[in-house]
């Protein structure tokens, strides 16, 4: 068969295709767990790190196993959902469900004499899905009504391709640091989640904290990402038990 | 001595970067810290290196009309096999150079050598001469990392160089260094110190 004749070339292009696919495939499957691996490690540094604890890669799963003491998924209304893994929970796929039909992880972590909730939220910036833990602090009740967790006590946040030195600087410390004590709740219960104020927040509100200068439309995304994932929480946050 | 040169001439008189000037955009992209820049040259070098062996192989047999699509399939292949590998055993690394590695693919350094010289040459010398070039666009990469970690972060590999005493003396890191137009301003330093030592570079 000539080289530049028409039947030469489907032929030779429909086997190096045929070869590329199974090589790929092999590959891929043969890497799968140890990627997969990779992912959960990173997920629950992420976890540790909303709850200010310091980990590397060797260290994870020790420190993971230290802190949290329990983990849960749950349903709108704030009770326990059988059958689901919680760590295995995709949110993305979650938040394209209606708010009440939502799974909805939670992980419980003790540290010192305190009891922390962490949970995942996940939203949208201005390029690509950003997504963060927020933990906070068990507190007594005041009343039949208010919750008990309402204290913000230490957040992370990521994005998959935010704007470099604006939006993207959503991950870094200092725009993080700001959450720290900050509210969800306002005095008589009701929940109003945390606001990301351009051109200024109110140093005094424990519901207001500094947006990005230049990345606007990542703070918003951000303000509804708090708002859309934490109220779907708000019954078992304020549960009596 | 031909295959020696091969090996050796990428790195100074062919240089990929500051004589042929391709690849410029990942080399200024994952060179703020050194390590990104040393698994960035480890991969194009690979991805090079086994492109030209495999192109160079089937050179007689690839079809002229859909060759620059077949050398398309190989890179491209190549590159994700290296991604996945990344990915597995350099997560944080590989996070690091997130797109960068997808875009080995469009890396004009690989289709060049594809095309110049694979297409024409045995599979031996193709494949030294892959290694070399990406040798040649790793020594820049690597000398850009150091240059732009050591004083853009006052570290090199992670680890801190610069001794705490300095900052209490008033040293600052200079932050441009960690930005990309720096590193286009020191890739034009590089090209002009090379070519102050290589007279035989400079157009007349």
């Amino acid at each position: 068969m000539k080289i530049q004749s028409n039947s030469y070339t489907f032929i030779y292009s429909t086997v190096v295709v045929l070869v590329v696919a199974t090589g790929l495939a092999i590959v891929a499957t043969a890497l799968k767990p140890s990627q997969d691996k990779n992912v959960e490690i990173e997920k629950k540094q992420n976890i540790l790190t909303s709850l200010r604890v310091q980990s590397d890669r060797s260290n994870t799963a020790s420190l993971y196993k230290k802190y949290i003491t329990a983990s849960y998924t749950l349903n709108s209304k704030g009770e326990k959902v059988s059958g689901v893994d919680p760590f295995g929970i995709n949110l993305r796929a979650e938040m394209k469900k209606k708010p009440g039909k939502r799974n909805l992880p939670a992980f419980e972590a003790k540290k010192g004499d305190s009891t922390f909730i962490v949970i995942p939220v996940y939203g949208k910036g201005l390029w690509g899905p950003i997504w963060g833990y927020v933990s906070f602090q068990r507190e007594q009740k005041v009343s039949h009504g208010t919750p008990h967790y309402n204290k913000v006590y230490g957040v992370m946040f990521d994005h998959k391709g935010e704007t470099p030195g604006l939006g993207a600087e959503i991950n870094q410390p200092f725009f993080q640091n700001q959450f720290k004590g900050k509210k969800i709740f306002d005095k008589q219960g009701k929940f109003t989640s945390i606001e990301v104020v351009k051109g200024g927040a109110d140093p005094t509100s424990p519901y207001q904290v500094d947006a990005i200068s230049g990345g606007t439309i990542t703070s918003k995304g951000l303000q509804a990402m708090l708002d859309s994932c934490l109220t779907t929480y708000q019954r078992f946050f304020k549960q009596d038990n | 001595m031909k295959n020696l040169k091969l090996l050796i001439s990428p790195l100074n008189d062919e240089n990929p970067i500051t004589v042929q000037v391709l690849g410029i955009c990942s080399a200024l992209a994952v060179t703020v810290q050194m390590k990104p820049a040393i698994v960035m040259a480890l991969s194009v070098t690979v991805v090079t290196a086994f492109s030209n062996l495999i192109i160079s192989f089937g050179r007689n047999t690839i079809p002229p009309r859909i060759r620059i699509i077949i050398q398309l399939v190989v890179v491209a292949f190549l590159v994700i096999v290296v991604d996945q590998i990344l990915k597995a055993y350099v997560y944080d690394v590989s996070k690091k150079l997130s797109v960068f590695v997808g875009l080995i693919i469009t890396n004009c350094i690989l289709m060049g050598r594809l095309e110049a010289f694979a297409m024409s040459n045995k599979p031996f010398d193709s494949f030294l001469d892959g290694i070399g070039n990406g040798a040649g666009y790793g020594l820049i990469l690597i000398t850009l990392g150091v240059i732009r970690e050591l004083f853009g972060s006052g570290s090199l590999m992670g680890y801190q160089i610069v001794p705490q005493q300095f900052y209490n003396a008033g040293y600052i890191d200079n932050g441009m260094m960690i930005l990309p137009p720096m590193a286009l301003i020191t890739v034009g330093i590089i090209i002009w110190i090379q070519r102050g030592f290589n007279r035989k570079l400079i157009e007349k």
